[in-house]
């Protein structure tokens, strides 16, 4: 199984998204922006970072990218995608999940070890959860704020493509506590925290049982690994 | 050179973090009578001869998919400058 990890200029965790891909058993592969090619990966991240430097929009400059186009395609038809941080907010600019990712409403870069509730887990990135289940793995970000138009979340709440919620902390002032969004097909993901720095002991959040050992993010690989077997 | 003059704003109902910061600065140097500032972006694109009227209409259509997100901001103005 071979999973893409794209670069971008000024991508920060392409090398810990290829390191995840490993720990959960499958081959990383780097992907690189101008290279339209997906060198036959069966599954493509995102990762964070602050592609082209935040210039324009978050995201913007990097949605545009001859890999994109590939992957866009890639991923209307069907092809699992998750977009980390600055990943998410190249889906949102690509159009692939809808709504914007503006500064947080506090202003500040946010870096804290984040609880989220699985809202969904009928997606390629999502299965090996539970529905309902409470996990915590990293956010770092500025521009983390969630913001769509009514009619969108009205849309996005009623069909079920919310993916991850902020649980007792709303950190960014997100829109209906939303952290993260899956796309109609459950092909796409995107969300602002980051599961690939929570999939080794010893390198993750803490837990009640020892610190650092929190490896909530794996699961993300894993299923993504599953939903390949079984599709 | 000629040019395509893009405005883009932040949308009026969000929050401008830039313009309240500069907003709070006026207020602390006495400037009572500004009662809000909201910062946005001009975009120059520039070209060799004077843009045709089918590459205005590009020029729309970048400021709108490309250099701004409708979701967060408006593009106030797009503006031919020859000069």
């Amino acid at each position: 199984m071979r999973i893409g990890v794209v670069t971008f200029p000024g991508t920060l965790d392409d090398r810990d998204a290829q390191r995840a891909v490993r720990l959960a058993g499958a081959t990383a592969v780097p992907l690189w922006h101008a290279d339209k090619d997906l060198h036959d990966v069966d599954a493509v991240i995102l990762p964070g970072g602050f592609s082209f430097g935040d210039y324009l929009r978050c995201g913007a400059i990097a949605a545009q990218a001859p890999v994109m186009e590939t992957i866009i395609d890639a991923a209307n038809g069907g092809l699992p995608v998750l977009g980390i941080c600055n990943g998410f907010q190249i889906l949102v600019e690509a159009n692939l999940l809808p709504g914007g990712l503006i500064r947080n409403e506090h202003q500040h870069f946010i870096c804290r070890d984040q609880k989220l509730i699985v809202e969904n887990v009928d997606t390629a990135w999502t299965n090996q959860f539970t529905l309902g289940q409470e996990i915590t793995i990293p956010l770092k970000n500025g521009e983390g704020g969630y913001i769509a138009k009514d009619e969108t979340l009205k849309e996005l709440e009623g069909e079920g493509l919310i993916a991850f919620r902020y649980s007792e902390v709303n950190p960014n002032g997100s829109f209906n506590n939303i952290a993260g969004l899956r796309n109609v097909k459950g092909n796409v993901v995107g969300l602002m925290p980051h599961p690939e720095h929570a999939v080794e002991p010893g390198f993750g959040p803490d837990t009640d049982k020892a610190m650092r050992s929190g490896v909530d993010g794996l699961n993300f690989f894993t299923s993504v690994l599953n939903w390949m077997v079984k599709a | 050179m000629p040019k395509i003059i893009v405005e883009v704003m932040p949308k009026a109902d969000l929050l401008d973090p830039a313009g309240k910061a500069v907003a709070n600065a006026l207020q602390r140097k006495g400037h009572s009578e500004i009662t809000n500032v909201r910062i946005g972006k001009r975009i120059e694109l520039h070209y060799a001869e004077a843009p045709t009227p089918k590459q205005i209409e590009e020029a729309k259509e970048i400021a709108a998919n490309f250099l701004s997100n409708g979701v967060i901001e408006d593009v106030v103005s797009v503006s031919v400058e020859e000069l």
